[in-house]
């Protein structure tokens, strides 16, 4: 078993595998911390749709390079959504509904009516449950993937004390002076650019599990703002590699085997938060 | 000239008007309550006071050197706040936001500000405890200080007491009494009117009838008379 673990470690494409999704676990498991607070849990999975249904097109005008289409498309739906919690117009949840359905809907459509492909009850599934994409990186995508979850990570570190005041309070943190709109738009950046990447790792219709598992993990666990994001980004990066050894070990699909591993250490958190006191209230 | 001024102003939503041509000033170092029933406007003028809502019409001038990032204030509590992990100390300190700008973390002086009032509010005991865990008037001591971290001049306040048991809510208003003789401008919605006539330099009085003036004015006033009357007859 190990011995098949170290010949597969000796591979680029399972290297980069590893390093690709550790690092997307890493950035979905820090905004996931503020967006379960905010109560936007449900963003990523409306975003994640959104995100397919651009895939779709972007695969059928045959772009070499389908994240630059899909990036932007993304990032101008997060903040659209994240408007409409305001406007009453329509409310946040239905807003979200109806984008992620439309875009899923549409996106299946372009695929069906304009696919090329032999196989496309398989490309529908690969793109929603991630099955073995992470493994079939070009370097190129690599490179792309790295860059941009570091760029997540930087600017999440130096914006830390922003994020907290207007996730704890927007209203006082608006009064007392700070951007809370421009803060708002940034975290809608940040978390279309991960839910793209995301993608690659776990299909577009588990990335919630990956924003959301680790957060709400690591809130049984810890109590104050810094220490669960910490737990959140440890328990999210070590769920990502133990998913993706047994998935490479097993043949069992990437995505739902990370997801699965995520929702036992939910599970254990659960209990130990439990024990020690920490759950209750 | 006053610490803020407020001139013909016009609040409302859509093209509904709830208060039409407030005139009041609030001086440094005045108590200012205000009071009226329920929707007739006091939240609704508290978000126009500090610029989370355009009025309608009219203005709201700030006078004395005050700057915008200078407004201290204590809101309502929220959903999200009742299971929102975080530590006394991290609320505490998150006041001094408004005045970092882009600076990234908080420096040497920010930190000490947050100490010295979480000492003032009592509360330094506590600032490594999660503020889920707090009692109602410790949570509203956290919140206060965090309010002052971001002040030193004026402090808007919504209903600072609601929720809170007698007891709890008397060392609330004490806090709040001492405050303002350390010179710190005090502009509070309250339900209570008894504790408004009690601890308040001026009443506002939103509603129907529009009434603003020292408090002494106010109990004598028709429009104040009625509404202690009303209170008092309602079993308070």
């Amino acid at each position: 078993m190990l011995g098949k673990l170290f010949l597969y470690m000796q591979y680029p494409f399972v290297q980069y595998a590893l390093i690709v999704g550790m690092l997307i676990a890493l950035c979905s498991s820090l905004l996931g911390v503020t967006l379960v607070l905010k109560r936007f849990s449900f963003i990523g999975d409306g975003l994640s749709h959104v995100a397919f249904g651009v895939m779709a097109i972007a695969g059928v005008l045959k772009m070499t390079n389908d994240m630059m289409l899909i990036i932007p498309v993304t990032i101008l739906s997060a903040i659209i959504l994240l408007r409409t919690g305001r406007n009453t117009m329509i409310k946040g949840d239905a807003a979200i509904a109806m984008i992620s359905v439309g875009a899923l809907a549409f996106g299946y459509l372009i695929m069906n009516v304009f696919s090329t492909s032999a196989n496309l009850s398989g490309d529908v599934c690969s793109t929603l449950f991630g099955s073995t994409s992470i493994l079939t990186l070009t370097k190129k995508e690599v490179l792309l993937c790295t860059v941009l979850s570091i760029m997540v990570v930087i600017i999440f570190i130096l914006y830390y004390n922003k994020i907290f005041a207007v996730t704890f309070d927007e209203k006082f943190s608006k009064a007392t002076g700070v951007n809370a709109d421009r803060y708002n738009l940034l975290i809608a950046i940040m978390i279309s650019i991960i839910i793209v990447l995301a993608m690659n790792l776990v299909g577009s219709l588990l990335i919630s599990a990956l924003v959301i598992f680790p957060a709400i993990s690591a809130m049984h666990l810890f109590r104050s703002f810094k220490t669960v994001t910490i737990c959140s980004a440890t328990i999210s990066m070590i769920c990502a590699f133990l998913g993706m050894v047994i998935s490479i070990l097993a043949g069992t699909p990437v995505g739902s085997t990370v997801v699965a591993v995520n929702a036992l250490a939910f599970m254990i958190c659960y209990l130990l938060g439990f024990i020690t006191g920490g759950s209750r209230k | 000239m006053a610490l803020l001024t407020v001139r013909n102003l016009s609040l409302g939503y859509d093209s509904r008007l709830i208060i039409e041509g407030l005139n009041f000033y609030v001086n440094a170092g005045d108590y200012l309550c205000i009071v009226g029933e329920n929707g007739s406007g006091k939240t609704t003028l508290m978000k126009t006071l500090l610029h989370l809502q355009e009025p309608v019409s009219g203005k709201i001038l700030i006078g004395d050197g005050l700057k915008k990032n200078e407004i201290g204030y204590l809101p309502q509590q929220t959903d999200i706040q009742k299971d929102f992990p975080a530590s006394v100390k991290e609320i505490v300190l998150s006041g001094c936001q408004g005045r970092c700008g882009f600076r990234p973390f908080y420096c040497r002086e920010d930190k000490q500000n947050a100490r010295n009032n979480m000492e003032r509010m009592g509360i330094t005991e506590i600032a490594g405890r999660c503020y889920r865990e707090l009692s109602g008037g410790q949570q509203q001591r956290v919140l206060l200080a965090r309010a002052l971290c971001a002040t030193k001049k004026i402090l808007l306040l919504d209903e600072p007491v609601s929720g809170l048991d007698p007891k709890v809510t008397a060392e609330m208003y004490r806090l709040i009494k001492d405050l303002n003789h350390e010179g710190i401008t005090i502009i509070m919605i309250s339900h209570d009117i008894g504790a408004a006539v009690r601890y308040a330099s001026h009443i506002l009085h939103v509603g129907t009838d529009l009434f603003y003036g020292t408090r002494d004015e106010y109990v004598k006033s028709n429009v104040g008379k009625c509404f202690l009357m009303q209170r008092k007859g309602g079993g308070e």
